[in-house]
């Protein structure tokens, strides 16, 4: 069933980044964004990340998503206008550029990691809740703390950036 | 006749090129698109796609530390948000656009 699901999560993902790329209105790419950032959170629960995946929800497609979402409704940001002229040559090379960055990617996945094992639901699950929590207040408790620091600092600036007197 | 069986796995190198995939359509609208909003959408996209790296390596090497390095991710993206978005809130109201290319000041 693992590969049943990800092929429909993955064009899922795919489809929506597309749809991100190419609609004219904020709104819908919000809305897209939110598909994506979904179908990606149930890889991560097929690739053993169970509180990834639940933050990934929370987080993600629940805080930051409405944030954005807020933030367009707050300007009243309509379609885009196609008011940059953009000619067919460096849109077609754009595009070439584009497709080589990713074949040069793949290849040198497929090169370098030729036979690296495959995934199967529920032959792993470390990422639970308890597993992350003991590396993150152990190991990792002052990477941590400093980000509490700087989700202070990201407060404070973002309150004096947005106040009316600027 | 043998039965039909389904391969009950996925190579690991798919959920990587998926990454890559999501990462350069990310690449593609930060570059593609003209409004802010959508850029900065484009950004968190790209950001998506470093975590599904981050947990496929995770769970390559059975280890819980990539976990800890995507979290460390999302938490300076939420932080990255509300900054990037009051940066925008305040150039909206200054200069009434939220097109890039008219915002060039710093252009000379």
């Amino acid at each position: 069933m693992t590969p049943f699901f990800f092929f429909i999560l993955a064009g899922f993902a795919v489809f929506c980044a597309i749809s991100l790329v190419s609609q004219t209105h904020p709104i819908a790419s919000a809305l897209s964004l939110v598909g994506v950032m979904g179908a990606l959170a149930v890889l991560y629960l097929q690739l053993g990340a169970e509180f990834l995946a639940a933050a990934q929800m929370i987080v993600y497609a629940g805080a930051i998503m409405v944030l954005f979402v807020f933030v367009i409704m707050l300007l009243n940001a309509g379609a885009e206008q196609e008011a940059r002229r953009v000619s067919r040559l460096a849109r077609f090379v754009g595009m070439f550029m584009m497709a080589a960055l990713l074949g040069i990617i793949s290849f040198t996945i497929q090169g370098q990691f030729p036979n690296m094992g495959s995934v199967t639901f529920g032959a792993w699950v470390g990422g639970t809740a308890q597993e992350v929590g003991m590396l993150l207040f152990t190991t990792y408790l002052l990477p941590f703390e400093i980000t509490s620091i700087l989700i202070l600092i990201a407060i404070v600036g973002a309150i004096v950036l947005a106040r009316r007197e600027v | 006749m043998p039965p039909l069986t389904f391969p009950d796995s996925v190579p690991l190198s798919w959920y990587l090129i998926l990454s890559a995939v999501l990462f350069c359509l990310g690449v593609a609208g930060f570059v593609y698109r003209r409004n802010v909003i959508t850029v900065f959408m484009s950004i968190e996209l790209m950001l998506n796609a470093v975590n599904l790296t981050f947990i496929t390596f995770s769970y390559k090497l059975k280890h819980v530390d990539g976990h800890i390095f995507a979290f460390f991710v999302m938490v300076v993206a939420a932080a990255e948000a509300a900054v990037g978005l009051a940066i925008i809130l305040t150039v909206f109201k200054n200069r009434h656009t939220l097109l890039i290319d008219e915002v060039n000041s710093l252009k000379w």
